[in-house]
């Protein structure tokens, strides 16, 4: 049988490609090498807090460390991990149509996250940029490190996430196959149409802000600088605009996968699809209107503190209706318990929690007392690393007999998923009591009281590291010497399912005639 | 000029050149480039929001500065320029009508005729670049301008040269975009029965005209 991976041969027919898929297995090779260079990132932060004291890292080398590890996890795993992998190999199968509306733009997008991704990786590593993931003014512009370069790769990155949300908008509106309505697309068609939106709209506000800092850093344009007229302030401003839109970037995929993992392995229709399609929308709106939740401690006012406050909730409300509607599916299911549903359990453990700190926080006087604490960076890991890695890595188990046609080992992957779980927990839990007993975020050294609790988490660190590993290499594995996967090996009733495995270039051997939804498990196949 | 050969093809032909695998029809292709479009062109207003409401903040800040450095700039060369934009844009929509028509020589002269103008744009925003230069007029740590020696107004032309200096890059995108879409029509790839890409290209070029348009009372009108 031809199918995608070998109807042509030679890196050539790869590098050129204009196969939805072919494209999305290369991004997942970009984006688990990253993972990768940024938990080693991380795991040199953890290691050098084992002691209170500077251990083998000197500030300034923690300074760049977790500065790289913050810019490679969110711009090169995090914001691209699903959408540009799970979306582009899975969205056009799902609307029955045989590619992305424009297939050369899907491969632009490739190389230019690539390209992105170089030049970020050379301004980091060679330019010893410090300033922290956000490139808060004015440091970033007056430091003396990389950051221009730097911010320049993040501004390409972001083109590369333009490109790929208007083109998943365009396919959704023009490719359905027909019969396929709005209401009957699966629900992480409509995760990831969401995240298109927020894509297209929020990551050129943030390609501007680095632009201006790139312009102050280079050439003194002043525009963040007091010293020159200019209100750093205001860059947080537009930084977080785009910054937190992106924190549902990064979550809203995750929460598709979610839809489709509870629903196959329950073997059950969703408790509401209306509700979850329509509170992606909502947190996809909700969450351009709460950015100054970062800023509570940066000179706001109490009526804006409040007004963002409230809304920042908001957020919880969505996440609540999906987090009981994904609950509620289970109900009186035919439970199917493998690796992706225990990563779902996972996630819900690590969304609940984070998402419950999260109103906490959005509270301003209490964020007062752990803004900039370790309290933050729990909350912020549980919630979105929690989130979107426990899903990505559920994706790559759920999906893989499909993309790869061969089946993973059960029992490894549940062993990875533990450590990954369990790592987590262990490394995160005791960094919320580390922040409320008040230790800062970003410095190499601390109290000597605090050991305790770091060294719990760098052993957390350790586990959940192991975790990863531990999945990749058992999906690596099986990709090359895996049984061969039957077609549909959870008996899902989603449409990727009906191609053959692995699908051929065009996906279906017919066009797709869509004669029930994609959660029917109540009538008969 | 001689008839090229493709603009003889028939539908069919058109249809086999043009249809990628994924569409059904042409007409839902042709939609989906537009649509695509569109959905950038939101992107890219987006991309400008965030200058506005930096200029929006600043001008709060700064109201006394930044009332004299609109007066200060050329109202004359901004105002020329609004109106050699707007007839650029007319000639591209005008182009595309005659493409409809099919007349592709006289879209071709028009295509030609929007190049002309955006050039001119770009050639008046170098003279009124050049005037603020020979007054010591530049961006951020530069600026040295004996008349207006504050920060608002060291404020108000940093800003002025990075609106106008991005506009100026979609101006020269644009520009290329126009010149291949010129070259298309010369070589009869579009005409009458398919000009997408016209349509598109003319969207993006109405968007960078459409920028101006707000560009314009902020920099020189609203003093």
């Amino acid at each position: 049988m031809k199918n995608y991976l070998n109807a042509t041969h030679g890196l050539r027919s790869w590098l050129l490609t204009k196969d939805h898929k072919r494209i999305a297995v290369m991004f997942l090779i970009a984006v688990l090498i990253s993972l990768m260079l940024g938990g080693v990132f991380a795991m040199v932060l953890r290691l050098e807090l084992l002691t209170p004291g500077e251990s083998f890292l000197d500030a300034q080398t923690y300074n760049q460390m977790f500065t790289h590890h913050g810019v490679v996890m969110t711009f090169l795993f995090m914001i691209p991990g699903i959408p540009t992998v799970f979306g582009n190999f899975f969205l056009p199968m799902m609307v029955g149509a045989p590619d992305v509306a424009f297939p050369r733009l899907n491969l632009l997008s490739f190389y230019l996250l690539v390209v992105g991704a170089i030049i970020m990786l050379v301004a980091l590593w060679f330019g010893g940029v410090d300033t922290g993931w956000t490139f808060y003014t004015p440091y970033s512009t007056s430091s003396e490190s990389s950051v221009a370069l730097a911010v320049f790769g993040v501004f390409i990155v972001g083109f590369s996430s333009i490109v790929t949300g208007v083109n998943f908008i365009v396919t959704v509106h023009t490719l359905r196959a027909k019969n396929l309505g709005w209401l009957k697309l699966p629900l992480f068609v409509w995760a990831i149409y969401a995240t298109a939106i927020i894509q297209v709209l929020a990551t050129p506000v943030l390609g501007m802000s680095l632009l201006l800092v790139a312009v102050d850093h280079a050439w003194g344009f002043g525009i963040f600088d007091p010293a020159l007229g200019g209100d750093p302030i205001l860059f947080q401003h537009l930084f977080w605009f785009y910054s937190h839109p992106a924190v549902y970037i990064m979550i809203l995929p995750a929460m598709g996968v979610v839809s489709e993992i509870v629903c196959t392995f329950s073997h059950n229709r969703p408790a509401s699809y209306v509700l979850i399609a329509i509170s992606s929308l909502g947190i996809a709106f909700i969450g351009f209107l709460t950015w100054g939740h970062h800023m509570f401690v940066s000179g706001m006012s109490v009526f804006d503190a409040g007004a963002f406050g409230i809304l920042s909730m908001f957020v919880g409300i969505f996440s609540a209706i999906k987090v009981f509607t994904w609950t509620a599916t289970l109900r009186r299911g035919r439970i199917r318990f493998t690796a992706p549903l225990l990563y779902f359990f996972g996630f819900m453990f690590l969304f609940v929690f984070g998402g419950m700190t999260g109103i906490a926080v959005a509270t301003s006087s209490l964020d007062v007392h752990w803004h900039d604490t370790y309290f933050i960076v729990a909350h912020f890991h549980f919630i979105m690393v929690g989130g979107t890695l426990t899903m990505f890595l559920a994706a790559c188990h759920y999906w893989f007999p499909k993309m790869f046609g061969r089946m993973y080992h059960e029992g490894w992957a549940l062993v990875g998923a533990i450590g990954v779980i369990f790592g987590f927990i262990f490394a995160f839990t005791p960094q919320f009591l580390l922040g409320n007993w008040g230790m800062p975020r970003r410095y190499a050294t601390y109290p000597d009281q605090f050991q305790w609790l770091n060294v719990t988490s760098t052993a957390g660190a350790t586990i959940l590291g192991l975790g990863v590993l531990v999945s990749v290499v058992t999906l690596v594995y099986a990709a090359f010497r895996g049984p061969v996967a039957p077609r549909n090996p959870w008996g899902s009733r989603g449409y990727e399912w009906l191609a053959p495995t692995p699908p051929p270039v065009h996906n279906f051997d017919a066009p797709l005639e869509i004669k029930r939804g994609p959660y029917d498990y109540h009538q008969p196949e | 000029m001689s008839a090229p050969a493709t603009q003889h093809e028939t539908a069919d032909e058109t249809t086999v050149r043009r249809l990628g695998v994924q569409f059904s029809d042409l007409a839902k292709q042709d939609h989906a480039a537009r649509f695509g479009m569109w959905v950038f062109l939101a992107s890219e207003l987006l991309l400008f929001a965030g200058l506005f409401a930096l200029y929006v903040a600043y001008r709060i800040k700064y109201p006394q500065e930044f009332a004299d450095g609109v007066h200060h700039n050329a109202l004359a060369l901004g105002t020329t320029n609004t109106f050699v934009l707007i007839i650029s844009s007319f000639t591209i929509a005008y182009a595309i009508h005659m493409l409809r028509k099919d007349r592709p020589r006289v879209a071709f002269w028009l295509l030609i005729t929007t190049i002309a103008l955006g050039a001119l744009f770009l050639v008046f925003k170098g003279i009124e670049y050049s005037g603020h230069f020979a007054h010591g007029i530049f961006p951020g740590q530069l600026y040295a301008f004996a008349e207006m020696p504050t920060d608002g107004a060291r404020m108000f032309f940093t800003l002025y040269f990075f609106m106008t200096g991005l506009h100026a890059i979609h101006m020269i995108v644009g520009l290329g975009i126009v010149i291949w879409l010129a070259m298309r029509v010369w070589k009869g790839l579009a005409n009458a029965r398919y000009h997408t890409e016209v349509e598109v290209g003319a969207l993006y070029w109405h968007l960078v005209d459409g920028i101006w348009i707000f560009l314009w009372p902020l920099f020189y009108l609203t003093g």
